[in-house]
């Protein structure tokens, strides 16, 4: 956090002068865990055993904080009989098919529930990252539950968590995590202290979390930790996601994401959705309790913001327009279908997949075999060059005058170049003025968009083409201004703030939304940030003039709330837990619930109101259930659907592990997304003997100095110059055995490439005994590429691609790999290394990463 | 007016005794290193605020510091000092891995040997291996650096503290200064803040400054010869705000004030971090009656000066002044009077 | 200037005259210092910004003289950031200053080895006739059971992380009526 977020981290030392204890888990000692007061380094890509093991400590010794468990969570529902836990299954939970690679949820049902769901097959919501519906509220659950408020039942989910963990002890922990038995000890102690009425603890983490193959898994982990202890719903508890980019919350909550729309809502699937009908009752479940009841009223005040006039009730508002998904069109998918000549043109909007994303050849290879390319940033990026200066060129496998790319690099607007809102990590919007013109042909994203719309509805104008109608009737009417014709940004934020149809009038929030056609509403959960027809996005309250909530700076989704769920701040009863832990509770006299936040909950819904059984919507989440995005309104410790690879967070090691997973037969996430393509590979792990060839972890992440793939970095001086190289991070124990010098050169070949960077020796690293081995780790800043002030080869290069099948975001934090002194070869002579690895590691076309782990043979092994 | 007896060495109120007779409280920087992150916020503050010129794309292989020194295209520089010492209160960070040896004094010095000269005039190194190496390794280090072959130690010799210290170092703006003292042109002047200052236009890079300084502090830009260093912005805090650097600073490592309210939040820190089993953290350059009379930017560090790179025991160059001032005062005079004398002549 | 106030302005004159006999300090000040005042203060303009970096969103208050950019720095006003900003928010004025910066439009042919200029209404021209192109080139109506696609899989799109909401919602909006499902941003990274 101090490397990445240092301004973030402020709130950090704040907490630490006032006694608060820091423990930082990393592979390499950073910035961070020099300030913190406990540093555990850890095996790449084990944290669930980890974080499994303080599930268990919480659990054998019953530090849960019994109460908001009882009251809060799912602890007590009862699980079907028909479920199989991993525990039992080796490592796989009931329902998998190992021919489509995807679970069938219907036995992690809640127990009389089973056949309620419909087809549970999670083949298509593996395929479309389905889960990330989820960021905006739960997983539907039909209907009543069973639950047993002593927790013995065998199937309550307590019982069944405590299972599920029971062989995360401290010692496994030290056999999967390298982390000394004493540590982690110190770790749980602290986390468990800080728990119940007077005290909580909170968690952060970044893509070190979410970049893996079980990304997903991890942080459900954390939550099912968070959620054991209390911490959910209350100040100085939580999980706070570090996001690093200035909206990149934002571009999620609207989406340029291909299975989404905004506010969550799901682009439409070409079998499950036919219809506007079929669309909708899959959002809302007819029936279900909670706030998805009104999805009708989002999903039609959607697609009224979208085509307007033309959207009617008798048409279904356009739904017919609406592009259909039939699998996987998720970034690296589209990459590999660019290398097969099946995708013609390619925008890069402020993005440089030549060095940001996984397995860097594939991105620069698809890019090369594209009719044309329009590239919009701020500088000249790799992902602009790579036909001239790619290392591809060096190699011979682009050679320019063969390159039919076309290649459009059009400027951009900075920052301070435009008004508009950037959502930040805590999703909170902020507004930012236009300090000046942008220079040159430089434009906004706006702009550029705005016009091209506008040109191609004046090419098309009197199309008689059906397929041509959507964008002929889009409600595309946004005023410009000034000499350049910018749109207007707030006319925009109205639209998706949503107004009422007839009269313009902006709404006050998604409450207000109809099914009707007479609201318009571009991001339901965005509704509010133009409440009455001011931009509460651009509120600057000053910090001293308000309370530390500081709920009059810039504006919150969802209804400008700062902490989500905080109705669980309070007891059962309405009360605070603790005067200390003060947060919201249910004014008696008033008969409202008041605090120093909005309170995310119905406002005059008492804690002992209690729903009559069937009630749908709302109204059937009870007075004393705090997750109301939940359909029963409770904290998920068990997850029955949402999560397509387990109900519970299970240890897997990283696709690429020097290692054999010590607690189960199955050897890496079963249900991980896979893509078996003749440029893409994954090196062998145990129990395959290969393994050998690659036998180092490397893991990459971020300095402080840079950022992301450097474009905003590497161009600018004063940052260029902080950290001007390339480095690899090793440990003297590493370095001794490599034969590799402080500042001389090394080189790292994986089955994808081979890349060089200088030499780091340096204490910060450490080797890990491992179940009596020896593993090394080395570190890798991933911002470096070819063009810049300061250059060097990119560590992404060296990545395959896997993915976390909820939501199709790449393992690249942890991968195997050789090291070996001096610099890399150039040339063809640099293929020819990478070659010769994959020969020696039996890579080729006839090898194919096990889905299911094989019995181990006999053959050698991991040891 | 008579100069202060302590003008030249001792406590002083520099600035009422540079004759601005309604000075503001004398202003200054204390830099908490216990709470630094290295970020390196300062520096880049501080160069865009004060348009300094880069100071060269070389990585210098010592820690995260590629800054290497104070130039006069750094005026603020992070040092990065990796340690295989005990950290106050916290849990060894290596304890029960396999680890050997240490290696940060090997690397350390490795660094400082390789690395190029800053890039500034006259080419200030970013420090010797022998002191590179006992900043890694602390005072007590003894011996060559890298005699232990890296890796190879077992046992009782495995590294498991670790720590790593980082400091935001930064012109001292001393109450005695003595690049002041010897600039002949005026150039440096004391600012009615008690700062120092140079001033860019009367500066003609003669360079007695600079091995004045007792803290190799100013240093001469290679391009246009003039000594440039730190002015505490100057401009800003005559606008009544805040330093770039201090400004920025993320966690408050950097806080900028009154002298006196800094020296008795200095003191109550240091307090704090004591009863917190911190017994390491000690001040520096607070005491006015040090050798150069205290500093307006004194520090709290958490190890012996030197394993920052700073002087033990600073004293400043021109405590001997006064005999060499009365001549220098007499030249003056001399000059001057032949000055008014030309340009009277001239204009008639 | 009269002679009699340039050499009042004399710092020699003002050291033997003033309250400063040791020229150290009053009578040192040149005229350029004692002018000296934070060009903030003297600034055209002043933006309420949000840094472009990584998603804390530290305020940034971005200062204008004469159309330049002249500097940049926290908001103190900013709950979050409280006038604080890390080293990348602190080189923001570098970023928008950069000498890499591009502000032209650069087009390369087809097979080109090198680039070329080319007018942005020309470049918008001509990537909405590619667009067009693929798109009818690669157009889907219906799947094999004649349920409706509606879409193209012949055009990506790649980002968004660092644009505004106000951006991502019109990409998203002209994208989905265009029928190109394939828009994807660092988010999925």
């Amino acid at each position: 956090m101090a490397e990445a977020h240092p301004v973030g981290f402020q709130w950090v030392m704040e907490a630490k002068l006032r006694g608060t204890k820091v423990f930082h888990v990393d592979p390499r000692f950073t910035r961070t865990s020099a300030l913190a007061d406990t540093y555990l380094p850890i095996r790449a890509g084990t944290d669930i055993a980890l974080l499994g093991g303080v599930v268990r400590y919480i659990l054998e010794n019953e530090l849960d904080f019994r109460e908001y468990v009882l009251a809060y969570t799912n602890a007590a529902t009862i699980v079907s009989e028909e479920f199989v836990d991993a525990e039992d299954g080796d490592g796989i939970f009931s329902g998998f098919d190992p021919e489509t690679g995807a679970y069938d949820q219907t036995s992690w049902q809640y127990a009389g529930q089973e056949g309620h769901s419909g087809s549970m097959d999670t083949t298509s919501e593996r395929d479309t990252a389905a889960g990330l519906r989820h960021e905006s509220h739960g997983a539907p659950i039909p209907g009543q539950v069973l639950r047993d408020a002593s927790l013995q039942h065998p199937r309550c989910v307590y019982q069944i968590l405590k299972r599920h963990y029971a062989r995360y002890t401290p010692e496994m922990v030290e056999r999967v995590c390298g982390i000394p038995q004493e540590k982690f000890l110190e770790l749980a102690r602290a986390w468990t202290e800080n728990s119940g009425r007077e005290r909580t603890g909170a968690l952060v983490y970044s893509v070190g979390w979410t970049q893996h193959s079980v990304g997903v898994q991890y942080i459900r982990t954390g939550a099912i930790i968070q959620t054991l202890l209390g911490n959910m719903g209350r100040p100085g508890g939580g999980i706070m996601a570090l996001r690093g980019h200035a909206s990149i919350q934002g571009s999620t909550d609207i989406p340029t994401l291909f299975n989404l729309l905004p506010g969550y809502l799901p682009m439409p699937q070409h079998d499950k959705h036919r219809t506007f009908d079929e669309w909708t009752a899959s959002i809302h479940h007819p029936g279900q309790k909670g706030f998805w009841a009104n999805a009708r009223a989002y999903c039609a005040s959607l697609l009224k913001a979208y085509w307007g006039d033309a959207a009617t009730p008798e048409n279904d508002f356009c739904y017919g327009y609406m592009p259909r998904m039939t699998g996987d069109h998720g970034t690296y998918q589209q990459v590999l279908n660019m290398i097969d000549g099946k995708v013609k043109g390619y925008f890069l909007l402020g993005q440089n997949p030549a060095v940001g994303s996984a397995h860097g050849r594939a991105q620069r290879l698809g890019m090369a075999n594209l009719d044309w390319l329009v590239v919009r940033d701020l500088f000249m990026i790799e992902s602009a060059t790579f036909w001239r200066n790619g290392p591809e060129v060096e190699s011979g496998e682009i050679v320019p005058e063969q390159c039919r790319t076309e290649v459009f690099f059009l400027p951009a607007a900075s920052h301070v170049e435009k008004e508009g809102t950037f959502t930040q990590t805590q999703r909170l919007l902020q507004w930012r003025e236009k300090a000046l013109d942008p220079p040159g042909d430089a434009r906004s994203e706006l702009w550029f968009f705005y016009h091209l719309g506008r040109k191609l509805r004046e090419k098309l104008a009197g199309s008689d083409k059906p397929r041509d109608r959507a964008l002929l009737d889009l409600a595309w009417d946004y005023p410009t201004h000034g000499p350049l014709a910018e749109p207007s940004g707030e006319a925009v934020l109205r639209e998706i703030n949503g107004f009422e149809v007839a009269t313009g009038r902006p709404l006050g929030g998604f409450t207000e939304a109809k099914d009707d056609g007479s609201t318009a509403m571009g991001c339901w959960i965005y509704s509010g940030v133009y409440a009455d027809g001011v931009n509460q996005a651009n509120r600057r309250k000053p910090r001293h003039e308000q309370n530390w909530v500081a709920g009059e700076w810039g504006w919150a989704w969802p209804a400008n709330r700062r902490t989500l769920y905080n109705r669980a701040s309070a007891d059962p009863d309405g009360r605070p837990w603790s005067e200390r832990k003060k947060y919201i509770w249910w004014d008696e006299q008033k008969g409202e619930w008041t605090g120093y936040d909005v309170p995310d909950f119905e406002k005059t819904k008492p804690p002992s109101y209690r729903p009559e059984p069937g009630t749908s919507g709302p109204a059937g989440i009870a007075g004393d259930d705090p997750f109301v995005m939940q359909a029963d309104g409770k904290a998920w410790l068990y997850a029955p659907s949402g999560v397509v690879d387990g109900p519970l967070p299970t240890h897997y090691e990283p696709v690429e592990s020097p290692m054999r997973n010590p607690l189960y037969q199955q050897q890496a996430n079963p249900a991980r997304k896979m893509y078996p393509h003749p440029i893409n590979s994954v090196n062998p792990s145990p129990p395959e003997g290969q393994w050998r060839v690659f036998p180092y972890v490397f893991t990459v992440s971020r300095l402080t100095e840079h950022h992301t793939a450097g474009g905003m970095s590497r161009m600018v001086r004063p940052l260029a110059e902080l950290q001007p190289e390339m480095f690899v991070e090793v440990s003297p124990e590493l370095a001794a055995e490599v034969g590799l010098t402080h500042l001389g050169w090394a080189h790292l070949v994986s089955g994808r490439a081979v890349i060089e960077a200088k030499v780091l020796v340096t204490d910060r690293l450490t080797p890990l005994r491992v179940e009596g081995r020896i593993i090394h780790q080395v570190w890798l800043p991933y911002h470096f590429g070819f063009e810049g002030m300061v250059t060097g080869d990119s560590a992404n290069d060296l990545f395959g691609i896997v993915l976390d099948p909820n939501v199709l975001i790449q393992e690249s934090k942890v991968g195997t790999c050789d090291i070996r002194p001096g610099r890399r070869p150039t040339g063809v002579a640099l293929r020819e290394m990478v070659e010769d690895y994959r020969r020696r590691a039996g890579i080729g076309p006839e090898r194919h990463d096990p889905v299911v782990t094989p019995p181990d043979s006999g053959a050698p092994d991991a040891s | 007016m008579l100069p202060d007896p302590n003008s030249l060495a001792g406590p002083l109120d520099p600035a009422p005794e540079a004759g601005w007779s309604a000075a503001p409280p004398r202003m200054g920087f204390f830099t908490d290193t216990s709470v630094c992150i290295g970020c390196k916020a300062c520096e880049v503050a501080c160069k865009e605020w004060n348009d300094v010129p880069t100071s060269g794309l070389d990585l210098l292989g010592m820690s995260y510091d590629n800054t290497g020194a104070l130039t006069a295209n750094s005026w603020r520089h992070v040092a990065f000092v990796e340690q295989p010492r005990p950290a106050g209160h916290r849990t060894p960070p290596f304890a029960g891995n396999p680890t050997g040896g240490t290696t940060s004094p090997s690397s350390a010095a490795v660094g400082a040997t390789t690395a190029d000269p800053v890039g500034t005039e006259p080419g200030v190194p970013t420090g010797s291996p022998e002191a590179a190496a006992r900043m890694s390794a602390g005072p007590e280090f003894l011996g060559m650096p890298g005699a232990q072959p890296p890796g190879r130690a077992t046992g009782a010799e495995s590294r498991s503290d670790f720590r790593w210290l980082m400091m935001s170092d930064v012109c001292k703006h001393c109450t005695h200064a003595a690049c002041l003292d010897v600039c002949p042109t005026g150039s440096l002047f004391r600012t009615e803040f008690g700062t120092v200052v140079v001033q860019e236009d009367i500066c003609n890079g003669c360079g007695y400054c600079i091995s004045a300084c007792p803290y190799g502090v100013i240093d001469q830009r290679k391009d246009d010869g003039r000594a440039w260093k730190c002015t505490l912005c100057y401009d800003r805090i005559g606008a009544g705000k805040t330093p770039a650097c201090a400004q920025a600073c993320p966690t408050e490592s950097i806080q900028y004030g009154p002298l006196e309210e800094l020296r008795e939040r200095a003191a109550a820190r240091v307090a704090t971090l004591h009863e917190r089993g911190v017994p390491e953290a000690r001040l520096y350059g607070h005491d006015s009656n040090d050798g150069v009379g205290g500093d307006g930017a004194f520090f709290l560090l958490l190890d012996e000066p030197e394993v920052y790179g700073l002087p033990p025991d600073p004293v400043v160059t021109t405590r001997d002044l006064p005999k060499m001032w009365k001549r220098a005062g007499v030249a003056a005079l001399v000059m001057a009077a032949a000055a008014v004398a030309a340009f009277v002549g001239g204009s008639s | 200037m009269g002679i009699r106030t340039f050499i009042e302005g004399w710092p020699v004159y003002r050291q033997l005259t003033g309250t400063d006999p040791l020229g150290r300090g009053a009578a040192a000040q040149s005229a350029r210092s004692a002018e000296l005042t934070a060009r903030t203060e003297t600034a055209d303009s002043m933006a309420r910004s949000v840094c472009p970096y990584c998603a804390v969103g530290c305020g940034q208050r971005v200062y204008v003289k004469d159309g330049q950019v002249t500097q940049i720095e926290g908001d103190w006003d900013s709950p979050i950031s409280r006038g604080r900003l890390c080293p990348k928010g602190a080189a923001s004025k570098s970023l928008v200053n950069s000498p890499l910066r591009q502000t032209k439009v650069r087009y390369r042919r087809p097979y080109a080895t090198e680039w070329e200029d080319l007018d942005l209404d020309v470049a918008l021209d001509m990537i909405a006739d590619r667009v067009l192109a693929a798109r009818d080139e690669t157009w889907e109506d219906v799947d094999a059971e004649g349920r409706p696609l509606n879409r193209t899989l012949g055009i990506s799109s790649l980002g968004g992380a660092t644009l505004d909401n106000e951006e991502n919602y019109l990409i998203k909006k002209l994208f989905t009526a265009m029928g190109a499902l394939q828009i994807e941003n660092q988010a999925r990274i």
